[in-house]
């Protein structure tokens, strides 16, 4: 039992990465990476959403028809949504940040991990594994998203968390690396390395 | 010129996909073939036209802080904007469903063409994006959200297709095995971002 947790709690963050591999809620992921800060945030708040909400539907799967789960779904991740967007709103420190995030908050709703996590586990789970994986998935997408950030920081305005690090010795800032198109890239260099080094994800 | 201008710069300059990743999900997993990608891309022009003039009209008369002024002196101040995640969501996914059923009843032959499609295009962040997007800029009257809604569909559909048309070239290139299929993909749009971002500053 005990490895089963450490499996369902391990696999999502590196092998069955959910933006790596399983190609899911690259929606949001890209635009949220200006900066570490907004990247942390919007991790932190896509782990909640899709924990607590892989639990209450893990809870309800007996009680759903599958013929209106959808709306279900969305419903019951909507509302997470709404609470994680005023818990952000209400905090002087945060406010800004979701201002700074504007609508890909909102957009958690229609991020393909917390559906396809519900679709593909907590509906056929008990909830404590559904939780664990909901966490899991949403802490897998966070460490993309830290990453991509962190060299988009670094080479973009060469600060971490609003930190100067390059720029006292010189370091000229390149604005490519905070336009959208180089966090693409960026994720396209990540999926290479993933795959170099796992050679059984190779596309044929 | 009001119209023309929001309808060209929704189209090139705020791009769906290359400006904000929206609707990245189903953008890399439907952009296999240029037939499938095309009716994806109509598809959701076809939602996106459909929902945008509702959601602005329920922003306008129930959300919108003091919308519900027209219910007499005592509603002036109700702010319900809170609600706007989950009224969107419930609107297109009500409106998803009745397309659906619609085409089906009247038009078999595009339903089928369709098919999955469309009960996917629920999920869609580009869908909720658009409305999101919609609420954020303020739009005068019904017409301008059409005209946005028209011009972000057609961007997507265009960058949709565009990016099919050279995943069939692609096929036949010799790429290195691990960035085959995911990775290359990514590095493609990276570059057509990077092409759509000349259109930045136009305005007419």
């Amino acid at each position: 039992m005990n490895a089963k947790i450490k499996e369902t709690l391990l696999n999502p963050i590196f092998k069955g990465n959910p933006i790596t591999v399983l190609v899911l809620g690259i929606c949001s992921s890209l635009a949220v990476t200006v900066t570490l800060k907004g990247a942390l945030v919007m991790t932190l708040s896509v782990i909640v959403v899709t924990g607590i909400s892989s639990l209450i539907l893990s809870l309800l799967r007996n009680t759903i028809p599958s013929r209106v789960r959808i709306i279900v779904q969305l419903v019951v991740v909507a509302m997470m949504v709404i609470l994680v967007d005023q818990v952000l709103k209400s905090f002087e420190a945060t406010y800004a940040i979701d201002k700074q995030l504007s609508v890909y908050i909102g957009l958690i709703i229609t991020n393909c991990i917390v559906m396809g996590r519900i679709e593909a586990f907590a509906l056929g789970n008990k909830p404590w594994p559904s939780f664990l994986d909901g966490v899991a998935n949403g802490a897998g997408y966070g460490l993309i998203l830290l990453v991509v950030a962190f060299f988009r920081e670094l080479l973009g305005s060469g600060t971490l968390f609003g930190v100067d690090i390059l720029c006292r010795f010189g370091y000229v800032t390149n604005n490519l690396v905070i336009l959208p198109p180089f966090a693409l890239i960026l994720l396209g260099c990540i999926v290479w390395i993933q795959r170099s080094v796992q050679k059984d994800l190779q596309e044929k | 010129m009001e119209y023309l201008n929001l309808f060209v710069r929704s189209i090139f300059v705020d791009n769906m996909i290359f400006a904000y990743f929206l609707g990245m999900c189903s953008f890399l997993a439907v952009s296999k073939n240029v037939k499938t990608a095309a009716g994806l891309g109509v598809a959701v022009i076809f939602v996106l036209l459909v929902t945008l003039p509702i959601n602005y009209l329920l922003n306008e008369y129930v959300l919108k802080p003091g919308a519900l002024s027209w219910l007499g002196e005592g509603f002036a101040t109700v702010d319900l904007s809170f609600l706007s995640f989950i009224i969107f969501i419930a609107v297109i996914a009500a409106i998803v469903q009745i397309v659906e059923m619609v085409v089906e009843k009247f038009s078999p032959a595009l339903y089928s063409s369709l098919g999955i499609f469309l009960p996917l295009i629920a999920v869609n962040c580009a869908i909720l994006g658009g409305s999101l997007f919609m609420q954020q800029k303020d739009f005068a009257n019904v017409g301008m959200s059409l005209v946005y809604a028209l011009g972000s569909g057609l961007g997507w559909f265009l960058a949709i297709v565009s990016l099919a048309a050279i995943r069939e070239k692609l096929a036949y290139s010799k790429v290195p095995a691990a960035l085959k299929g995911l990775g290359i993909t990514f590095i493609t749009v990276g570059l057509m971002g990077m092409a759509f971002m000349t259109f930045m500053g136009i305005s007419i």
